[in-house]
């Protein structure tokens, strides 16, 4: 029971991740906090129920035409959600964000209805029996794109020239710009890649929850609450407090309470918060006079 | 930064001197007027449920005007606020049989209870994390609406929610809606001009600079927020008692978001604005009724669009003509009443004012400030210098509370101050200007200096003293015709002068200066060498960091070197300054001959 719960606990904890990196990424790059980050994830699910279901187009190609569909989104959610707002403070780019959250959410529901879809699993098989624990098909494929994506993502970073600029963009534009490097357009590579981080989380939890127009907030709010778990701004933060997220949620509602299920992952941010605001790989929090 | 000429154009940034009887008896009026509306009109009831609907969501929109209009502060959990007053009410007259004022009076408290007690978890932190903070709170909220079945009735609601028997009538009760509406929106209005909101928008604007102008920042904000909660709580008691029927899907995440909009469409630094902003956008779903299921976009295309082409709202575009159109009161400059800088160090003259021992302060493994002294005298002009990144700058904030030494002592007049916060230093005589100047940009060059006046500690007996005071202190710099400019048109060099006249209004013993002839151009410096004599002859005692060895010489008796963060030279300034020691420290060089 335990390792079974674990093991779904990874899985929702991935996807938490993988948008907790979207929110990281874009966090770095623009110090900018995008709440629709988990619509990204709410459009590309959709995307696939248009193509792969609607259209019955091939599954992989679907996959592709569709993180496609959100990285161009993505680039126009810079274009017209933050790029005007970038400089003037926090608090209008958060506002402006969260009303983008509410146009993407309301527009898919004129476009769709709130009627929840269905999306099939990647592969036909259900799963393998592996001693008592059963090791459901998408979970295990989530556990292995998070997991390799973690390391495209850590090599690009540090080997590439491209991921080196844009390192160096997220950390002081003013000089990055300085030396040559295009920063509008380093951010506008963020957002695009956080777009596509997002769409791949929709893409791959589609098939395990229902696809709904609500489903990005409720990721949305629960991979921000796992970066601020792991440690703002922090990369390997955003994995670990998503998967902390994750188990803590899928046991809270195995032990503790089904209906409060949604609770769970607050209460730990709200400790976090009280206790250790820094975050499990944060650095102290100081202000700087 | 380089040299600005000084140019004000005439045209620009003015402020009106609003008398304020005149205002407040129009809107006396004009609120009189509208309340005894419901009464003498017949409103069929659809009608009467909008402005009860828009009455009650105002209430809780002042709320905002509060916490993210003049304290900066986001609270996207306005509508968990306003559902715990509607519970109240709804509980407190129905199962528990409270009656309909104690319930209101039980919103208004357990409303600000949470916010306070939020706002005490979460203020130190602020920005995106106490928006989490409050989306946490609003969802956990939602949640236990729906599922304490047995105490909330769930998500079924609350029905036969009772009113006092005198307001049974809805007209009447919407009449005391409206009552409420322009009490509250009327003191949300003066807040803003009072010594607590300026603290709220000195907070907003810039925090550090808030602290150290005497503002309890913390406090500050938890209050803030505590108000927010607690209007929110009063405008949802209200809302239960005016339908009498409410349910969990009335106060979720997305209804926050609508407070949200409605401040923010308004206008989210004005009263008025926000009343605008709620009232519109209760009416307007009604004429947009033909956009039915995508209306909820629209809302989220507007909030996106208000940020990006309307920032300050729609009040914003009467704020911008009430400036185009009435100039700005003439200053008397005759009247002010020279400064007076009173406050009397106990010690006396050549007696330590300020004694460091072994001050330090690390980062990792630096050590910016290792082991430093340092001593003060009563009513003399030091200087501390050192090449860059000698650790004076982190020393001077260290010294005024900005930071926190690790190890070390601080006595200022002979008390230890060591662990103190940054008001606490303000307000026992410690005042300071930035090397990047740090003023309070959304306010006038008037309300900049009012809030070093009245913050410093020194309780004057009314806000006429205050603004005089600060008066005094802008003319001691020369700035008293610019009163009411914006900060944003002063030049550089006035800048800088409208931050030393804030340090001066709080009637210091001792004024720290950051570099303060930084981006001055000559006779600008010249003025600054001036006003520095001026306030070592009115008793002030001075600590100046300085790169310029010229003007350090001209105005310090005494020198303290820094190199690396660790004390090298100390001394009368012409000794000090020709100490081979500091001239190496300085060049990189032992002096070998001639200099």
């Amino acid at each position: 029971m335990a390792l079974q719960l674990l093991f779904t606990g990874l899985g929702v904890g991935s996807i938490y991740a993988l948008v907790a990196l979207g929110f990281v990424l874009i966090f770095r790059a623009t110090n900018a906090v995008n709440f629709a980050q988990g619509d990204f994830a709410m459009l590309g699910a959709f995307a696939m129920v248009v193509l792969a279901v609607d259209l019955e187009l091939p599954y992989g190609l679907s996959i592709a035409l569709a993180l496609i569909a959100v990285m161009l989104f993505g680039a126009l959610f810079n274009l017209t959600v933050y790029y005007p707002l970038r400089h003037r403070g926090l608090l209008p780019v958060i506002i402006s964000t969260i009303g983008a959250s509410i146009l993407m959410q309301n527009g898919m529901l004129a476009a769709y209805g709130p009627q929840p879809q269905t999306l099939p699993g990647i592969l036909s098989t259900p799963g393998i029996m592996v001693g008592s624990v059963f090791l459901d098909s998408q979970y295990l494929i989530i556990l292995c794109i998070t997991a390799l994506l973690v390391v495209l993502q850590y090599f690009f970073f540090e080997y590439t020239l491209l991921g080196k600029k844009m390192q160096a963009t997220s950390q002081d534009k003013e000089m990055a710009s300085l030396l040559g490097i295009p920063v509008a357009w380093m951010i506008m590579l963020t957002f695009i890649y956080s777009a596509f981080l997002g769409g791949l989380a929709g893409i791959l939890v589609g098939p395990i929850l229902f696809v709904s127009v609500g489903m990005g907030s409720a990721i949305s709010l629960k991979a921000f609450a796992a970066t601020i778990v792991g440690g703002f701004g922090n990369v390997i933060g955003a994995i670990v407090g998503g998967l902390t997220l994750g188990i803590v949620e899928t046991f809270g509602a195995a032990y503790i309470s089904v209906p409060y299920k949604d609770a769970f992952a607050f209460l730990v941010l709200l400790i976090f918060l009280m206790i250790k605001p820094e975050g499990i790989f944060g650095e102290k929090i100081a202000e700087k006079a | 930064m380089t040299e600005t000429v000084v140019m004000d154009r005439a045209s620009a940034s003015r402020r009106r001197y609003f008398p304020s009887a005149f205002g407040g008896l129009t809107f006396a009026g004009f609120a009189i007027c509208l309340t005894a509306l419901p009464l003498a009109v017949s409103l069929t009831g659809y009608q009467l449920n909008l402005l009860m609907q828009a009455a009650t969501y105002a209430i809780a929109v002042f709320g905002l005007v509060v916490v993210l209009g003049y304290a900066g502060q986001i609270n996207l959990a306005q509508a968990a606020f306003f559902g715990l007053g509607a519970y109240c009410v709804a509980l407190g007259t129905t199962d528990f049989g409270l009656g309909f004022w104690l319930s209101l009076l039980l919103a208004v408290c357990v409303a600000a209870f949470a916010g306070a007690v939020l706002g005490l978890a979460s203020l130190r932190l602020g920005g995106h994390y106490l928006a989490m903070v409050t989306i946490s709170f609003q969802t956990i909220l939602s949640l236990t609406l729906n599922n304490w079945i047995s105490l909330t009735h769930g998500p079924d609601g609350v029905r036969g929610i009772q009113r006092p028997a005198i307001l049974n009538d809805s007209r009447y009760f919407l009449a005391f809606c409206l009552a409420v509406l322009f009490t509250a929106g009327f003191g949300v209005y003066r807040l803003k001009r009072r010594r607590l909101g300026r603290a709220m928008q000195a907070v907003r604007d810039n925090e550090i600079a808030a602290a150290v102008s005497g503002i309890d920042t913390f406090a500050t904000k938890v209050f803030a927020f505590t108000l927010s909660a607690a209007l929110g709580g009063l405008g949802g008691g209200l809302f239960a008692g005016g339908f009498t029927y409410i349910s969990p899907d009335q106060f979720t995440f997305a209804e926050s978001v609508v407070f949200l909009t409605m401040a923010l469409l308004g206008g989210v630094t004005s009263a008025f604005g926000a009343a605008f902003g709620t009232g519109l956008l209760i009416l307007l779903p009604e004429w947009l009724r033909f956009l039915k299921v995508v209306y909820l976009a629209v809302y989220g295309a507007a909030v996106v669009l208000i940020m990006v082409f309307l920032p300050d709202g729609l009040w914003g575009i009467v704020t911008w003509a009430k400036r185009r159109l009435i100039s700005e009161p003439p200053v008397d400059r005759q009247s002010i009443a020279p400064l007076p800088l009173t406050r009397q160090a106990a010690c006396s003259a050549g007696q330590a004012l300020l004694e460091v021992k072994s001050l330090s302060k690390h980062f990792g493994g630096l050590k910016a400030v290792d082991e430093v002294n340092l001593s003060v005298r009563q009513n003399s002009v030091h200087a501390l210098i050192g090449p860059n990144g000698s650790g004076k700058t982190t020393m001077l904030n260290v010294l005024s509370g900005l930071y926190r030494p690790m190890g070390g002592s601080i006595v200022f007049d002979g008390g230890t101050i060591t662990n103190a916060p940054p008001h606490t230093r303000t307000r026992l005589g410690i005042a300071r200007t930035f090397q990047n100047i740090r003023l309070f940009p959304a306010m006038s060059v008037l309300d900049n200096v009012m809030v070093g006046a009245e913050q410093s500690g020194d309780l004057f007996s009314s806000a006429r003293a205050v603004r005089n005071h600060a008066f005094s202190a802008l003319e001691f710099v020369g700035l008293a015709e610019r009163a009411y400019r914006d900060i944003g048109s002063l030049s550089y060099g006035h800048q800088r002068l409208v931050e030393i006249a804030r340090a001066l209004a709080g009637n210091p013993k001792l004024i720290l200066f950051d570099e303060p002839g930084a981006g001055l151009n000559h006779g600008e410096k010249d003025r600054l060498v001036e006003l520095l004599k001026q306030l070592k002859d009115r008793g002030l005692t001075v600590l100046i960091i300085d790169h310029d060895m010229a003007m350090v010489e001209q105005v310090a008796e005494r020198i303290t070197v820094l190199n690396f963060g660790r004390h090298i030279a100390d001394g009368a300034s012409r000794d000090v300054l020709r100490n081979p020691d500091v001239i190496a420290a300085y060049l990189g060089e032992v002096r070998s001959d001639a200099a």
